[in-house]
């Protein structure tokens, strides 16, 4: 099967630039403009990381997250989605390549066709790193008051875990 | 507000069970190594956050990103009624809403944040609705083809690392609606309150 991400970048930035040309743009102009604005922004969004990353290490070297996957297993159960995924869940709002690396390796150790190995790849695939999203977003624009962002997120999240497990059972 | 609770709790909780494991030295350096991995993440996406920002004002100046919002708009005007006034925030929620779809989260984001701080405009700091909404959108993964997870798969010895598309599709659908639902609700009830 072929990679359409791997089409579909260079279609897109060769894509644009010929239409461009075409239009009577000044394709290499507008884009080193543009890139400049991405340096703005990039400014903008350092700070965030640098207080998020710091807390999710943190909470990592410390144990938390391993304690807190035992607590949830219980309520996980019940709502039939394997509690192996716990550190999954907990990881993914927080850090994309965190959860990468966790669903990777519960496809190593429980096999990437059994139901937790599913059920791992179907999560990431259904879900996003929420905290990021929200730090780079609000950052950048420079919004304060959240208000129900996070929460919101938070039930898209859980919906989706819970809904992965679902998809899983309804399709294998 | 919210991130500030979450962060707060986040530290006080590896404080506290950094102490009762006697893991103190552990997250002492953990604190330093993810200050620093802030901004080699932030290094590391700078080039291609640059990137879009330009591909994205290409597209702008010949006009294709209107092209291209033209085939969400009608379902973007109904979720986003206020924003899509402004031509502008329309184009670039509709590349970052097909960029989504089409897997490009790299792509997607600088998309979306262009769209964010023109919704953020004159707001004093406050997200509107709307803005909530947009988030929220970005935070649900809507992905067609998750070719990242197809590779984990198969470098776990997976034969067919695609048979998870239906599954994945069911669950962003899912996920992306209780998201849509529960930011609708909220900020109903919220109204005055955050």
């Amino acid at each position: 099967m072929v990679n359409l991400s791997s089409l579909v970048i260079p279609l897109l930035l060769a894509g644009t630039a010929v239409y461009g040309l075409g239009k009577r743009v000044n394709v290499y102009a507008a884009l080193t403009r543009g890139a400049e604005e991405g340096l703005g922004v990039l400014l903008r969004i350092v700070p965030a990381l640098v207080g998020l990353l710091t807390a999710v290490y943190m909470l990592r070297a410390s144990g938390a997250m391993e304690a807190l996957s035992g607590l949830c297993a219980p309520l996980l159960e019940a709502l039939g989605i394997p509690p192996e995924t716990v550190p999954l869940m907990l990881i993914r709002p927080v850090s994309g390549n965190g959860a990468l690396a966790v669903a990777s390796d519960l496809m190593g150790a429980y096999g990437p066709d059994s139901t937790v190995g599913r059920t791992a790849a179907v999560m990431l695939g259904s879900t996003e790193t929420t905290f990021y999203t929200i730090a780079v977003y609000f950052g950048s624009a420079g919004i304060v008051r959240t208000r129900h962002t996070l929460p919101a997120a938070l039930v898209a999240d859980l919906t989706g875990f819970a809904a992965a497990a679902l998809a899983v059972r309804v399709f294998f | 507000m919210a991130m500030a609770w979450v962060w707060s709790g986040m530290v006080v909780l590896s404080l506290c069970f950094g102490m009762s494991s006697g893991r103190l030295d552990a997250v002492a350096n953990a604190a330093l190594e993810g200050a620093r991995a802030a901004v080699d993440l932030s290094i590391s996406m700078a080039g291609v956050l640059c990137l879009w920002s330009g591909v994205m004002e290409v597209m702008n100046a010949c006009g294709l990103s209107e092209k291209l919002a033209g085939a969400f708009r009608p379902i973007l005007k109904r979720l986003l009624p206020e924003a899509s006034r402004d031509p502008e925030t329309l184009a670039a929620v509709s590349a970052n809403v097909s960029a989504n779809l089409l897997g490009l989260g790299n792509a997607a984001t600088p998309l979306g944040i262009r769209a964010a701080r023109r919704m953020a405009r004159g707001c004093g700091g406050t997200a509107s609705d709307e803005l909530c909404l947009l988030v929220v959108m970005n935070t649900a993964s809507i992905q067609l083809i998750p070719a990242t997870i197809a590779s984990v798969r198969a470098a776990a010895g997976c034969e067919t690392p695609f048979d998870i598309l239906p599954a994945v599709w069911m669950a962003s659908a899912l996920s992306v609606a209780a998201g849509i639902a529960a930011a609708k609700l909220l900020e109903r009830g919220g109204r005055g309150r955050w």
